[in-house]
């Protein structure tokens, strides 16, 4: 059946803000998806909330609306795009649920729009607990045993029916959130008590145990004429019990038989047929008994997943891009696979590779969070990696992580351990627990003892046991001669590895002078979906030690772009969007493109992206031997080879590289990393802000307590204190007295003098403010000056911020361009920089300036209609802004710093994912912002006044906004002056006051009365409701409330913030917060908040040029 | 692992590619093929459609479940040799009874580890399927290489001698007995009469040099043409057994070697593929029902497309070209319309491979029910 052709005009859905569960792998997907639908001649309109993805690019569609993803807004958008069909399966999960709502809503059917992938009661029988499990025993296959229940008392007679444990799972929730395993009745009562709070429906499925059994899914795909394939099987290593978003997972399956892949197989498409999912992809989870191997059917997603998109990496089968094909008509006969281009994609990739991916967690950004795993994911992000053996891959992710072990043995074995311990460990899941296997088979465990604690498959237990063996074999040679090096590479052990393991090679630089002395680099293998049985026409690499390489000559100039890996908090999907920027206007300007990166869910690692795709770690080894082979390739093509490198783009992850590739001759391009250092080394920094003139905040460096704290008496409490060389404020604290820093120092740092710890005066109650600018050394171009909404002091990544700024003046504006301007030229950049300024009391104060690009470049890229990245990418490559000025990338008269008076404001909103995390007993996790960044995403609001699109932020980051009810408001003293204005605001519009006595007293003599509610502590009558359990019971619609200096855990103010991150309650932290969120409500209390497309809206700003 | 002994593969164009040895030391000879599934390697090896082949492995890590009791599909393991990237060390499935490099040794097959298996796929996908030579004997190249050129080719090769049934046996229907089938075992899986057992069908299987009145001496519903090893060309008697039982309008159903055998009954040539379609995921057409299924392939030669297109004209009435594989075009599958005959040249009884196509043993039982139908019209 060809293509549909009543079908002109599809809104797609994005999946919003980056989230814990829901990542960029769903940029990727719907980037996918409007650039099929666009080159089929149909018009695309686009609703996302998130300005850092690609797919919200004005060019990826028609009609771009960065607009919150609630029914309303969306039938807004329907009213007036007036689409033939909405896809919803290439969103995740918001979008999937969005639709739900439009659909139940009745306004799909009141204007017409047809729900195309996806049918609606395909999408309840797949996520129904109850109606999947009739369907699943229906097509024949089994599942746990189990019941849905809808109340504590349910609950109860089912456990005691099931027998303990048993797996709690809320219905309708992302990502497995709230979910958890009970082995006590005290976890029942906690977790199906959450998961009944949590669910949307309020219900919880309690099912049978199913922990320790083999964990695997099927990645599926149906077209309309009953075809299915199923595009690639996964298996997890850590047995079911935890996430698989927190599984290292493999691909293909490698414990089965035939007989029983195949079993599972077809329980697999009968299922899918039997849900009836419409078109498109799926993900079915299934666990398979140890001993005797029965299967059963866990669950499944109806769409496109998180698995999908790793399945597409892993195989080469762009299951999006299909997804989108099927969806307006194609069957998979008709549509032909992209890299052979001469086969169909109605086939099942064959690999003759294998692919390990690895979650990356960020528990140290939360203390107190249980770091166990369990089926609530917790992880934020994943590296993959491709290799011809299990070994190989496993080693290549594990390095690919960049966690502190780049990979076994990098890293000293914790104090103490030994085989009992490590054992004892393994009995928990947790964040490395194969390192903690490897630990306790060197300790001498056997791969039976290791499987009998972890439930790991004994396969791969094994595997590891094998490179223990290795280990013993390196350690033990008397010399690390050809064949045991090759060996040793083949197993995927990188050069720093080695050289842990044989100090006397004089480190990783030694180990690789061996290599390339004994000859031994590695091949690069392409990935095909076919095992070589076709020739491949797409370039998708990678490396491996064998003997023939298939990197093809070519003979225009190269450049490669390094990406920034796996996700983590502050470094995330806003640096793939800027190297994908590069990529886009390298191409463009006839350089072929060469993309490293090893971050399965991005849109820089779909083989489409650049000229060639790399998949592999971003390290100093794996990317010098990429150089190698592209620079070899193009001089065998008669071309100058790699002519540049970029790694500005990327974040932290490629920019801490620059030093050493620059020093093994990459042509590192763009700012140089001289410069770069020049401006993250404190001392050279400040020389350079004296001679420009200009003021930072007083601070110092120590190496040591004492140091640390003569510095913050020098300079006065409170103080910022850092570790040097981070980024996300990993490990910054503002300190208020001498206790507190001591505290500080022995907790947070090893202050040394390798590494130094960074003091700063803290600048209470200023106004911070972020820049992006532009300059090639001989011009300068502000991109664009945001102010945050939060005083300094809180992350600026977790800060909300407006641009234009919202309450500077003109001659401030002329100010922070001059000082920007200067910095540039003054540190030597080509490039991006970002610099963040904090201003108090009319004195601008320089607080740090990166020469790179910043999270902040999408943001300032949509909401000024100028592709940064993209000019930035020009310029490295020695464009000039003058140049790009005519060429139409940058405006071609002025620039951010004047936006012109009906410029629409842009409010960029932070998402935290405190509900996601909770202390080992249980408790919600503190929720408190500060110089640590927290947040996992953004969302932009756009509108012509300020209150709108904050508004809109805030509707966007929480599908909701109070405009009246109750708001509960206890804040510490500093703050308590400031939150009478909003406060009467918010009594204007009907909202009733509950506050703290402190506070309260402050409101009263102003004239505003208030319910009194006791703290948690304290003076508690038994009789009375205290802020807690107020907040908890749901009654309260807002919570503000501001930290008094002290934030230890038990505090009030922690336990307040807490009790509102578990019942769901918007909570504002901050006084500017306050302020702002009540210009929101009122606004939206007012007027009806209005949609405008991307395009309109870009057109209107660079239609004034 | 490390007191492996090398072993060295010398391609018949002289292409040499080093590793070490695996399973049974020696020296081995055959045509070299590679094989693109990612599960089912015990199914593979013990497929005698293997015969005289040296099988390659894309999949790079082979042994990881073992051998069971369940899963050979004939008595014995059938390939030349093997050669595989990375073998496993240990065996972990349930059902698993040895390793895997056990059961090569104990047969005496040569295997080969450690080689560049996807160089070597290429190489034979740009070159063509050609003979090829392992020793973990001697590493000398040249001299592997001479013996290699003076092993038999295998075009001309008439194997199917070699791994026929050297007596009938019967193979029972699971419950009643709804209709009996003669197969001629050409190399036939047990997965065969299997799937046929099923269905209820009970199945005679004879001798490859079984005549037409042997096989229906029992008065059977139809005959099946088993999948085997070899060159299609050479299959002169069983060419000749088909076109009698077409004239005697018994229902035939064949599948691989059988497809080429009736293929040649209905007056089609043979030519043998660059480097033929082996593996479990090829996609074919099914004509009839417009419907794609994924399927498992093991065949070096096929049936030469007929000039007409899908439908020709034979002394047997029409014949329909009703499976082709969407990769290249190849035919997969006839669908006689005036003979009660149909054949394809996949493996619907998978093992390894997927269950897709296992309607075609259904379509038999149709066919049967129809002829009968037709007899009692006639």
């Amino acid at each position: 059946m060809p293509k549909r052709d009543d079908i002109h005009h599809v809104l797609v859905i994005g999946s919003g803000p980056i989230q814990i569960g829901q990542a960029c792998e769903f940029d990727y997907s719907g980037t996918q998806a409007c650039r099929v639908l666009r080159e089929e001649g149909i018009r695309v309109t686009l609703v996302n909330s998130n300005p850092a993805t690609i797919m919200t690019d004005p060019e990826f569609a028609d009609a771009t609306y960065v607009e919150p993803i609630t029914t309303e807004v969306i039938e807004q958008i329907i009213a007036k795009e007036k689409p033939d069909a909405l896809l919803p399966t290439l969103g995740g999960q918001t979008a999937l649920n969005a639709a739900v709502a439009l659909h139940e809503a009745g306004i799909l059917d009141k204007h017409g729009v047809e729900l195309i992938g996806a049918d609606m009661d395909a999408i309840q029988r797949g996520e129904d607990r109850q109606q999947f499990k009739d369907v699943v025993i229906k097509a024949g296959g089994e599942v746990p045993r189990s019941a849905v229940c809808h109340s504590m008392r349910e609950v109860r007679d089912t456990v005691a029916d099931l027998g303990l444990p048993v797996v709690i799972r809320p219905s309708f929730t992302m990502g497995g959130l709230g979910s958890g395993m009970a082995h006590t009745w005290d976890d029942v009562e906690r977790i199906a008590g959450n998961g009944l709070a949590e669910s949307p429906t309020t219900e919880v499925l309690i099912e049978e145990s199913v922990l320790g059994w083999k964990e695997y899914e099927l990645e599926l795909m149906r077209d309309h004429d009953d075809n299915v394939v199923v595009v690639c099987s996964i298996e997890n290593i850590d047995p079911m019990g935890v996430h698989t978003g927190d599984s290292v997972t493999v691909a293909p399956s490698m414990t089965l038989t035939d007989r029983e892949y195949q079993h599972m197989r077809d329980i697999g498409i009968a299922v899918l047929r039997e849900v009836g999912v419409d078109t498109g992809g799926c993900n079915i989870q299934f666990a398979i008994d140890p001993a005797d191997g029965r299967i059963i059917v866990i669950e499944m997603n109806p769409r496109v997943s998180r698995s999908s998109a790793l399945a597409s990496k892993a195989t080469g089968f762009p299951i999006a891009k299909i997804a989108a094909k099927l969806a307006i008509g194609y069957t998979l006969d008709e549509i032909p696979n992209d890299i052979t281009k001469a086969t169909p994609a109605a086939f099942e990739p064959a690999l003759d590779y294998v692919v390990v991916k690895v979650p990356r967690f960020t528990f140290e950004k939360f203390p107190g969070a249980d770091p166990t795993l369990t089926t609530t994911m917790k992880s934020v992000g994943e590296a993959m990696s491709l290799g011809r053996t299990f070994q190989q891959a496993l080693q290549k992710a594990l390095r690919s992580t960049e966690t502190k072990a780049a990979g076994f043995w990098t890293r000293p074995d914790p104090a103490g351990a030994t085989l009992e311990s490590t054992l004892e460990a393994l009995k928990t899941p947790h964040d490395g627990t194969l390192y903690t296997a490897e630990r306790a088979l060197r300790l001498g465990a056997t791969v039976e003892e290791v499987h009998a604690v972890c439930k790991i498959d004994p396969w791969f237990l094994d595997q590891i046991a094998q490179l223990v063996d290795l280990r013993a074999e390196i350690q033990s040679a008397p010399v690390i001669d050809e064949p045991l090096l090759w060996k040793a590479k083949r197993a995927g052990c990188s050069d720093a590895q080695i050289a842990a393991l044989r100090p006397e090679l004089a480190g990783e630089e030694g180990v690789r002078r061996l290599r390339l002395r004994l000859g031994l680099r590695p091949v690069y293998k392409t990935v095909d979906t076919c095992a070589a049985e076709f020739a491949a026409d797409t370039p998708y690499h990678y490396s491996t030690y064998e003997e023939e390489t298939e990197v093809a000559p070519s003979s225009r100039p190269k450049v490669m772009i390094l990406g920034s890996g796996p996700n983590r908090i502050g470094q995330g999907i806003e640096f793939d969007y800027s190297c994908v920027h590069a990529v886009q206007a390298l191409r463009e300007a006839g350089y072929e493109t060469i993309m490293v990166n090893c971050n399965p869910e991005t849109v820089s690692t779909d083989y489409d992206t650049a000229d060639r795709l790399y998949f592999e770690p971003l390290t100093f080894e794996d990317v010098t031997e990429v150089h190698h082979a592209e620079h070899t390739s193009g001089k065998a093509g008669d071309g100058p080879g790699v002519v540049g490198v970029i790694v500005q783009l990327g974040g932290q992850t490629p920019l801490g590289l620059a030093d050493r590739l620059a020093e093994a001759g990459l042509p590192i391009v763009g700012t140089s990393p001289s410069a770069i250092d020049a401006a993250e080394d404190r001392g050279v920094f400040g020389r350079l802000l004296d001679e420009l003139g200009l003021v930072s905040p007083a601070n110092g460096t120590a190496t040591s307590y004492e140091e640390a704290k003569e510095v913050a008496e020098r300079i006065g409490y409170p103080v910022l204190v850092r570790p040097s060389y981070v980024l996300g404020g990993r490990g910054m604290e503002i300190v208020y007295d001498e206790e507190s820093l001591d505290g500080y120092i022995s907790r947070a740092t090893e202050a040394s003098p390798e590494h130094p710890v960074l003091v700063d005066r803290f600048l209470d109650d200023a106004i911070e403010i972020d820049v992006d600018c532009l300059c090639d050394g001989e011009d300068f171009y502000l991109g664009g000056v945001m102010e945050h909404i939060e005083e300094a002091g809180v992350h600026s990544g977790d800060s909300s911020c407006a641009l234009p700024p919202i309450t500077l003046g003109g001659a401030v504006i002329e100010q922070i361009r001059d000082y920007t301007a200067k910095l540039a030229f003054g540190i030597g950049v080509r490039g991006l920089m970002n610099v963040q300024y904090a201003l108090k009391d009319e004195q601008l104060y320089v607080l740090e300036a990166n020469p790179r690009a910043s999270r902040t470049v999408p943001f300032v890229s949509k909401a000024t209609a100028v592709p940064l990245a993209k000019a930035a990418a020009r310029i490295a490559m020695g464009a000039r802004i003058a140049e790009l000025r005519e060429e139409g990338i940058l405006l071609p008269s002025g620039d951010g710093s004047d936006p012109g008076p009906d410029a629409p404001i842009s409010v960029k909103e932070v998402v935290l994912p405190f509900k996601r995390f909770r202390t080992v007993e249980g408790a919600g996790i503190d929720a408190v912002l500060g110089p640590e960044m927290k947040s996992t995403g953004e969302v932009m609001g756009i509108n012509g006044s300020f209150g709108l699109a904050f508004a809109k932020a805030t509707l966007a980051v929480y599908g909701k906004l109070p405009t009246s009810g109750k708001v509960f408001v206890s804040v510490a003293d500093r703050d308590k002056r400031a939150i009478v204005f909003p406060v009467r605001r918010l009594v204007d519009l009907g909202f009733t006051v509950y506050a703290t006595k402190g506070t309260g007293l402050v409101l009263k003599r102003h004239g505003i009365d208030f319910t009194p509610v006791a703290r948690h502590s304290g003076e508690h009558d038994e009789t009375e409701t205290d802020a807690v359990g107020l907040i908890a019971s749901g009654e309260v619609d807002l919570v503000i409330t501001t930290p008094s200096a002290s934030t230890g855990p038990r505090t009030d103010g922690w336990e307040i913030r807490s009790a509102a991150v578990v019942a769901d309650v918007s909570c504002v932290t901050t006084i500017q917060g306050a302020a702002a969120a009540t210009m929101g409500i009122e606004a939206a209390a007012r007027g009806e908040l209005t949609v405008t497309p991307l395009q309109e809206l870009h057109q209107r700003l660079r239609g004034a040029e | 692992m490390s007191s492996r002994a090398p072993a060295i593969l010398v391609l018949e164009d002289g292409r040499v590619f080093r590793g070490e040895a695996y399973g049974s030391v020696g020296e081995t000879f055959g045509e070299a093929v590679f094989s693109t599934g990612m599960t089912g390697y015990q199914e593979t090896l013990t497929d005698p459609s293997y015969y005289g082949q040296v099988v390659a492995q894309t999949a790079p890590q082979i042994g990881n479940t073992g051998i069971n009791d369940e899963d050979d599909e004939s008595r014995r393991i059938w390939v030349a040799g093997y050669v595989v990237r990375d073998p496993s060390r240990i065996t972990s499935n349930w059902r698993a009874k040895r390793g895997l490099e056990d059961e090569l040794a104990a047969q005496g097959i040569v295997g080969i580890c450690g080689v560049d298996t996807r160089a070597l796929t290429r190489h034979l996908r740009e070159v063509g399927a050609m003979r090829v030579g392992i020793s973990s004997r001697s590493t000398d190249a040249d001299t592997l290489l001479a013996r290699v050129k003076a092993s038999p080719e295998m075009a001309g090769a008439n194997l199917v001698d070699a791994v026929t049934t050297a007596e009938p046996y019967t193979y029972e229907a699971v419950g009643d007995t709804r209709y009996t089938v003669a197969a001629l075992d050409l190399g036939i899986k047990r997965n065969t009469p299997r799937r046929l057992a099923e269905r209820g069908i009970t199945t005679t299987v004879f001798p490859a040099d079984s005549d037409a009145e042997t096989l229906l001496a029992g008065n059977p519903d139809a005959v099946f043409l088993s999948n085997g090893p070899g060159d299609p060309a050479t299959a002169d008697h069983q060419v000749s057994v088909t076109r009698k039982l077409l004239q005697r309008r018994v229902p035939v159903f064949g599948i691989c070697f059988g497809n080429q055998i009736l293929g040649r009954a209905l007056g089609l040539g043979t030519y043998k593929l660059k480097y033929g379609h082996r593996g479990i995921n090829q996609p074919v057409l099914d004509r009839l029902t417009r419907k794609v299924e994924i399927t498992a392939h093991n065949h070096g030669f096929a049936l030469a497309p007929p000039k007409s297109g899908e439908f020709f004209e034979t002394e047997f009435g029409r014949v329909q070209v009703s499976h082709v594989c969407l990769n290249d075009d190849v035919v997969e599958g006839l669908t006689c319309l005036d003979v009660p005959a149909y054949s394809v040249q996949y493996h619907p009884e998978a093992a390894g491979g997927p269950h897709d196509a296992d309607y075609l043993f259904d379509r038999l039982t149709a066919l049967i029910d129809n002829n009968e139908g037709a007899k009692a019209d006639a």
